[in-house]
């Protein structure tokens, strides 16, 4: 699939706000952030910037965007229409609960429900975007589980470590932070890696012969495309990446999005405040880069069923 | 169908989003489709479809086929269907063209039409003056050569020729000199009727819609159909059963079944003694003059022997009991044979045995006999009896029709080799040994064929004189050597050689040499060559780079290009269109008239004649004029002899159409059949009708005269057809047209060859004539196969015509090119492997005379001695308006840059690359190797050619093209009216 | 959950059954689409840089080739693909906009470029490349079954298929309803065993295709034997056999 970078922006993005913002309103549930006002405007803030960016930017990839609007329609069907409808939604109980932080001063009672609302809906956004992959059936390596589950664990990944970034920040550092920052690291590895494992092994069903339905008299080959130069189906959907670059690329994703970060976080425990405040802001800053490469990676890697068509062996 | 327009509309309650953000979409199933719609004859290629053209606000919205047409019957190819696209391509030439810089350097200057003509008329008057044949005209892809040849004749010069030399004349030639019809596009398969369909070398061919129709006809009522063809594409895909034969052949492989046939005596022997020249008595006279000719009587009829009578009869005479073997001895002690018997002597012979064949044919000798079993089968195990009376030639009556239904048809893969024409023979007489030709379920005659045979018409131009119309037509059909083209020793009299000894039945001319010869002198300089829709400088050249240089070579001492001017009308800016001195712009196939006549290459099918016309639907809106109207035009002010009153006045000062409704070729015959007479009522033959064309309009632009049952079938020896055939005008003389098994007129050429007779061939060419003019089929392998080292040239390499291209034409068209810019070389995966090339490399393809750098695709249904390409889809840079980087010119090649027009060089001499009977281009006799290119020659084609400059005019192409946008703005905007 | 409601057995289903095996690979069908519906109903069918490098275009409809199996078995295919409309259509499902919808009346599947936002995600959702992103008015296209065509009053009665059906030479191509099982298209796929593209994705393709039949090239195919019994014509007397054929002319 063509890595479109507007939408990747707005995955990662998104991921990270969604992330902070669940963290945040659920932290702040149990008291396990700073209580000041302005901690809260800031975390809320760049949350919401983050994510405000990324719709921003994937309303950059619509043919029509003045007429985006209208995606909140089909939400009985369509994921990305949920996905449009919760996370306007979600904007409510986080601006609830950000006005009671910020103004009231209050994360307790109402707003720390609006808090454990917010986590609620920002989850749930992520899982929608994640659906509106994991649904495509054409596409072996979006649909399925894995990916859910990456898309939740990363926003975590990304949103835990701003969080620690801000809390260094704040002068406030706070081990559970760090240790949930750990913990979503090494959780989202794992789950990156098996993702990863599942496509690299498990075949997707349909095959050159099963698109064709011309199996039975052996392997298909193509002999012409229908046309010489590429269309709109393969630039949008042709998309390849060669094995060589793409191994490259997930050592790459596994470094920063994974490693630096673990080893980063870590020493963020340890360092002495200076330094773990600046271990912490790039061990932030190195898992976006990390998921934006992992995103990319995610479109260039995907291979559409419509590709069988046009040569390719296996999608 | 349900076609209520209730189902167009949906019904359903609105739901709460949809009252938000708006309902399901309201479609409008019924738009107006057109203000008007008008008739007229596709010429997106020269198959000649009927067409419906849509016009909306002046546009045209769609072209569709004409469901009453009989050629197309409603369907419409790519190419026919992309005409919007020619109609609106930016490559349209606008204005009169003159030359200001050197020639082919593209500066031209826009002139009026008036100095245009002026200048032609006076450079063409001069040569009239002096020495006609100075002018060379040759005409391409048209339909309108009884118009051009006849001109040319009116003129003066022997010196004409349309595109068949280089196309398919071996198929036309050998056809009517054997069975007075030909394959070509005239004659079909039995499609309703054929159980058996075997189809040599033929890729699109010029019955492209008729084909398909048939082959989807024949395949739905089970028939077997076979396809003979180095590659599996098309309609070999299609096939029952496909024979990837090796190129150059057939021929070998038709023998093989001729002699499986003859060996287990599966002919049929009542068709062969009634219709055709089997029981006629050839000469035994070895070295004497009469060697190999028939026997005749007094008043020239051939002989047979009388079984019954034991005596020598008239063979074509009604109570005949002819023997088919057995020498005789003649009256006058004279040994002779019957033709069968000389036949059956030279394929029984073992070397045709399937066995000896099959390692040259690559055809496994097994299957070989398969389907020669599977041919007898067909023929005589199904043969059809149909419930139809008809009546034969000498008057008798037969209770029913009996058809052998096995098909044949063959095109350019047997005609653009040098032993075409004999293999195109073989093929007719295995027709006849089964008793194929024009019976119920086999290959059928097109009306208004067959014509006597051989053919009547002999070329003109033996003689010619200033300011003298030709006497004859400039082309036809030579019956011995008195008949050629040439000086007393020998030397040829045309410009293109047709009709010397190099080219004897060369009945299509050789368009293909015109140019080297001209730049040579040989055999003579001329001064203007003047050309008509065919792109000679590119895809129909020979040796492409070479024509280029010729076209722009300068003799050093005058400082004169050696062909000193050029005339040439196009309608589209082609690469040809840079060597022109002086250009005439043409109109497009929707803004002229045009006349698609019997007298030229018809559009008849088996059930009757047939011919249309085209109508202006569109108008130009550039300063073009239709090249017929230039034609008659530039006659007038010539003053040619037909084209001008006694008074000095035009002719025909109505222009083409004028023309058309009152030229007539013979009294009663003219370019169109229907419609005749002052009253309309006439049909064939008739006074010219001044509102004949109205009449075409009425009848959506064509005539189609039907036959009667009685008539469909036997028409070469069925006397209520011939009668027919002449009162149409077809033929002169309703008598039975005799099928040529042994060719008479090839032998005389061979006894000249001898020694015998008055017009004697230089003895160089003694060998070749005795060699190639056998009057029975024989094969020879290919003269470049012959005359190269075929391990240092190891593979054939030959071209298919893709569907949706028309030549180089299809490439200005933007939905057509979106299907093909760029070609590849198509290679047999092992070969491929064996010679390190993988897909999707680039490869060098070296011929005796130059190399090509191509893109290759591999594949598995190719002959692994066999590689090809599309034909005709590289484009010099620059030309047809399109960017200079566009595929067609980066990527795609022709494989014409590495086919020469002369053979390598044998006793001194170069022959041209042609068969030796016909002078059909050989095409696919090439021979390549093919190499693996260096990385860093990867990705761009060679040779390339510095870019043509674009010619005044010409509009700019646009960057995004919208056709259609503004009839669905209409749409809102007359839905916002109401 | 989903508002697309899957059709029920007996609905009327319109759609197109194509014969692979005498589909000649013409291109015809593309060309004749693309000429009546960039005039159409979804017009236009913008091409761009039509006259340039990398030339692309949209095209409801496009032939592909392949060749299946090995050496001389192989066999190639021609193999033209427009939307299948399908039972089970995700490319409707996905549609955040409700522009894309299947027709309950008779099953087509369509885009209203009204409400169509261009978020493409409908031509992510369909496995088989039936959708067209117009990039220059930033809304999908697709196949429209011809719906101007098939219901027109304006064109007689013959004409009412859709225009790749009608210029087809080759009459690969049939329109009809596939939800009717005594319907002519249903039975040709009955009898010819017509199948769908990719079953394994549950799309339940309405278009079906018709395989190529097997070559016919064994001994007895035609019921002709293997070879011809040889009639002992061979040789020097071989001739002997048609010396007193009794024939008449
Ligand atoms: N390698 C290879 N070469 C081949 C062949 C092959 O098989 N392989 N085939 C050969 C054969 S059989 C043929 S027939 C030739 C064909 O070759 P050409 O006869 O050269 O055919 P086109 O390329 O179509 O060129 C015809 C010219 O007519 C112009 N034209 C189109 N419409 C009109 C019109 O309405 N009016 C006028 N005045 N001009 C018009 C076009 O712009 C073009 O320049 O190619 C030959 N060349
Ligand atoms: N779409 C389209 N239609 C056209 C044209 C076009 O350019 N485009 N051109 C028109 C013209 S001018 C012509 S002359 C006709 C020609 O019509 P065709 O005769 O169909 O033309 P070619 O494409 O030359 O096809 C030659 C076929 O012969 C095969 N072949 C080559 N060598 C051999 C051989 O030795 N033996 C056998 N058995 N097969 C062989 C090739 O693989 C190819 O399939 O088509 C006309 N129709
Ligand atoms: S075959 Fe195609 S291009 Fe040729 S005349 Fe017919 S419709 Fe036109
Ligand atoms: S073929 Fe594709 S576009 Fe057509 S209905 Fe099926 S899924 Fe939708
Ligand atoms: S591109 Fe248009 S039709 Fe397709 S899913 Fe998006 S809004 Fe729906
Ligand atoms: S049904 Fe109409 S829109 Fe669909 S492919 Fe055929 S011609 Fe094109
Ligand atoms: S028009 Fe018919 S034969 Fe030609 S590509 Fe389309 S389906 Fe195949
Ligand atoms: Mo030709």
């Amino acid at each position: 699939m063509h890595p479109a970078f507007s939408v990747i922006f707005f995955t990662a993005a998104s991921g990270a706000g969604y992330g902070l913002v669940a963290l945040v309103g659920l932290l702040s549930a149990f008291g396990r952030v700073p209580q000041a006002g302005w901690f809260g405007f800031a975390a809320l803030a760049f949350a919401l910037a983050l994510i405000t960016a990324g719709l921003l930017s994937s309303s950059f990839h619509l043919g029509r965007p003045e007429r985006a609007w209208r995606a909140f329609s089909q939400w009985r069907s369509s994921w990305l229409s949920r996905e449009g409808v919760i996370a306007v939604l979600s904007y409510a109980p986080t601006g609830v609960f950000g006005l009671g932080w910020v103004v009231f001063g209050r994360t307790d009672g109402w707003f720390a429900l609006a808090g454990l609302m917010a986590t609620a809906m920002a989850m749930l956004t992520v899982w929608c975007t994640a659906m509106i992959y994991a649904s495509l059936k054409p596409i072996h390596q979006w649909h399925n589980k894995w990916v859910p589950a990456n898309y939740l664990s990363l926003a975590l990944l990304t949103g835990a470590l701003w969080l620690n970034a801000l809390v260094h920040l704040w002068g406030r550092p706070d081990p559970v932070v760090g240790a949930i920052a750990v913990a979503a690291t090494l959780l989202a590895a794992w789950l990156k890696e098996s993702y990863w494992r599942f496509i690299d092994t498990v075949p997707a069903a349909s095959t050159p012969e099963s698109a064709t339905g011309l199996g039975a008299r052996g392997t298909v080959r193509v002999l012409d495309a229908p046309h010489t130069e590429e269309n709109y189906l393969l630039k949008e959907m042709g998309y390849k990446v060669a094995r060589k670059h793409a191994v490259k690329l997930r050592r790459l994703a596994r470094l920063f999005a994974f490693a630096l970060p673990l080893a980063l976080t870590l020493a963020a425990f340890v360092a002495p405040a200076p330094l773990a405040l600046l271990a912490a802001l790039v061990a932030a800053g190195s898992a976006m880069l990390g998921v934006l490469v992992e995103r990319w990676l995610f479109f260039a890697e995907a291979r559409h069923t419509v590709t069988l068509y046009y040569g390719a062996r296996q999608v | 169908m349900d076609g209520s327009p209730a189902a167009g509309k949906s019904v359903r309650k609105r739901t709460l989003t949809e009252r938000l953000f708006g309902g399901q979409e309201q479609v409008d199933t019924s738009p107006k489709v057109a203000d008007e719609v008008k008739y007229t004859t596709c010429y997106m290629c020269a198959c000649r479809c009927g067409i419906k053209v849509h016009l909306l606000d002046g546009r045209i919205r769609y072209i569709e086929g004409n469901r009453n047409h009989p050629i197309n019957r409603g369907v419409l190819c790519a190419k026919g269907s992309a005409g919007i696209m020619q109609q609106y391509s930016p490559a349209k030439l606008t204005k009169p063209l003159r030359r200001v810089g050197e020639r082919g350097a593209g500066e031209f200057k826009e002139i009026e039409w008036d100095e245009a003509l002026g200048l032609a008329s006076e450079w063409l008057g001069r040569i009239r003056a002096s020495d006609p044949r100075k002018l060379a005209f040759f005409t391409g892809r048209d339909q309108s050569q009884s118009l051009t040849g006849w001109w040319a004749a009116q003129f003066g010069t022997p010196n004409f020729a349309a595109h068949g030399g280089f196309c398919s004349v071996n198929m036309a030639a050998a056809g009517l000199y054997t069975v007075g019809g030909s394959f070509w596009e005239f004659g079909e398969p039995d499609w309703e009727r054929s159980e058996y369909f075997l189809m040599f070398g033929v890729a699109e061919d010029h019955d492209s819609n008729p084909i398909k129709l048939g082959i989807s006809r024949l395949k739905a009522r089970g028939a077997k159909f076979v396809s003979v063809n180095p590659v599996k594409t098309g309609y070999s895909a299609v096939a029952d059963e496909w024979i990837g034969i090796r190129p150059g052949t057939d021929g070998l492989f038709v023998f093989a079944l001729i002699h499986e046939l003859l060996r287990a005596d599966r002919i049929d022997l009542d068709f062969l003694a009634r219709y055709t020249n089997a029981p006629w008595l050839v000469i035994r006279n070895p070295g004497q003059g009469d060697d190999g000719l028939f026997t005749r009587d007094a008043e020239g009829n051939p002989l047979a022997w009388d079984a019954k009578k034991q005596a020598a009869v008239n063979a074509l005479g009604v109570d005949v009991s002819p023997a088919i073997a057995g020498e005789v001895t003649l009256p006058d002690g004279r040994k002779a044979v019957p033709v069968f018997q000389l036949l059956a002597e030279r394929y029984l012979d073992p070397s045709y045995a399937p066995d000896e064949v099959a390692k040259r044919c690559g055809v496994p000798a097994d299957t070989i006999r398969r389907i020669a079993a599977e041919l007898a089968h067909a023929a005589f195990a199904k043969q059809i009896v149909l419930d139809q009376p008809w009546t034969d030639w000498a008057g008798r009556r037969h209770d029913k029709m009996i058809g052998r239904p096995v098909a044949m048809h063959a095109m350019r893969g047997i005609s653009a080799h040098s032993n075409g024409f004999h293999t195109c023979r073989a093929i007719h007489v295995l027709q006849m040994l089964l008793g194929a030709v024009d019976t119920p379920g086999s290959w059928r005659y097109k009306a208004p064929f067959p014509r006597s045979c051989p053919p009547p018409g002999k070329p003109g131009g033996k003689t010619v004189a200033a300011n003298t119309p030709l006497g004859g037509m400039p082309l036809g059909f030579p019956l011995g050597p008195e008949d050629l083209l040439v000086e007393a020793d020998g030397t040829p009299q045309r410009i293109d050689k047709a009709y010397s000894w190099e080219a004897p039945v060369a009945a299509h001319g050789l368009m293909h040499m015109v140019i080297t010869n001209a730049w040579k002198g040989d055999p003579y300089p001329i001064d203007t060559l003047f050309m008509y829709m065919s792109n000679m400088s590119w895809n129909s050249a020979m040796n492409t780079a070479g024509t280029i240089g010729m076209l722009t070579d300068k003799d050093p001492a005058t400082g004169e290009y050696k062909i000193p001017r050029i005339i040439y009308s196009d309608a589209y800016f082609s690469e040809m269109v840079a060597y022109a001195d002086l250009l005439l712009p043409d109109t497009t196939y929707l803004e002229r008239w045009d006349c698609i006549s019997l007298l030229d290459r018809p559009i008849g099918s088996a059930e009757g004649p047939a011919d249309s016309i085209r109508q202006p639907v569109i108008k130009p809106d550039r300063d073009v004029r239709p090249f017929q109207e230039v034609l008659i035009d530039l006659g007038a002010r010539l003053k040619l002899p037909g084209l001008t009153n006694p008074d000095g006045t035009a002719k025909y000062p109505g222009g083409y159409p004028d023309y058309i409704a009152n030229h007539e070729s013979k009294p009663g015959i003219g370019p169109l059949a229907g419609w005749r007479g002052e009253d309309g009522e006439s049909h064939g033959t008739g006074p010219a009708n001044p509102r004949q064309l109205d009449k075409y309009i009425e009848h959506q632009c064509f005539w189609h005269y039907e036959l009667p049952a009685d008539q469909l079938y036997y028409k070469h020896a069925n006397r209520n057809y011939l009668e027919t055939a002449k009162r149409l005008g077809f033929i002169d003389k309703a008598e039975q047209i005799v099928l040529q098994l042994y060719s008479e007129p090839l032998q005389k050429f061979r006894l000249a060859a001898r020694g015998f007779g008055p017009v004697q061939p230089p003895d160089r060419e003694r060998a070749r004539i005795e060699a190639n003019f056998d009057p029975l089929p024989i094969w020879h392998m290919p003269f470049e196969e012959a005359a190269v080292d075929n391990d240092t040239f190891p593979l054939h390499a030959i071209t298919q015509r893709p569907m949706p291209m028309y030549h180089s034409w299809g490439s200005q068209n933007a939905w057509l090119r979106q299907i093909m810019s760029h070609n590849r070389l198509y290679m047999n995966r092992r070969t491929a492997a064996s010679l390190g090339i993988a897909d999707d490399d680039w490869v060098w393809v070296t011929s005796h005379h130059n190399r090509v750098k191509a893109q290759v695709r591999l594949m598995e249904g190719v002959n692994p001695n066999t590689v090809w390409t599309w034909n005709a889809i590289g484009k010099r840079a620059g030309a047809w308006n399109l960017a200079h980087n566009a595929p067609e010119a980066v990527r795609a090649f022709l494989l014409n840059h590495v086919i020469s027009e002369l053979l390598p060089e044998r006793n001194g001499y170069r022959y041209s690359n042609s068969d030796p009977v016909t002078g059909q281009a050989a095409w696919y006799d090439l021979r390549v190797r093919v190499e693996k290119a260096d990385a860093v020659e990867a990705g761009e084609t060679a040779p390339s050619f510095p870019p043509l400059k674009t010619p005044p005019g010409l509009a700019s192409p646009p960057s995004i093209l919208r056709y259609g946008a503004d009839f669905k703005s209409r749409d809102a905007a007359e839905e916002g009216g109401k | 959950m989903t508002s697309y409601v899957s059709p029920a057995t007996g609905q009327k289903q319109l759609g197109l059954v194509i014969d692979l095996d005498t589909c000649v690979g013409c291109h015809a069908c593309a060309v004749n689409c693309k000429e009546w519906n960039t005039g159409g109903h979804s017009a236009p069918l913008p091409d761009y840089a039509p006259y340039a490098a990398d030339a692309s275009g949209v095209w409801f409809n496009r032939i592909h080739s392949f060749e299946a199996g090995e050496g001389d078995d192989s066999r190639t295919v021609h193999f033209p693909k427009s939307c299948l409309h399908c039972a089970e259509p995700a490319c409707v499902e996905v549609c955040p906009t409700g522009a894309s919808y299947k027709r309950e009346e008779d099953g087509i599947v369509l885009v209203n470029a009204d409400t169509c936002i261009g978020c493409k995600l409908c031509s992510w959702a369909c496995p088989y490349g039936a959708r067209e992103f117009d990039e220059d008015a930033g809304v999908m296209k697709k196949c429209t079954l011809c719906i101007d065509r098939i219901y027109n009053d304006n064109l007689d009665e013959v004409d009412r298929v859709p225009a790749c059906v009608s210029t087809c030479p080759a009459s690969a191509r049939h329109f009809g309803d596939l939800g009717d099982p005594n319907s002519t298209v249903s039975r040709l796929v009955a009898e010819r065993g017509g199948f769908d593209l990719m079953p394994e994705l549950g799309y339940k393709p309405i278009n079906k295709y018709l395989p190529a039949r097997a070559a016919r090239k064994t001994a007895g195919c035609t019921g002709a034997p293997a070879a011809l019994e040889p009639a002992g014509v061979d040789g020097a007397k071989g001739l002997l056999r048609w010396l007193d054929r009794a024939l008449s002319r």
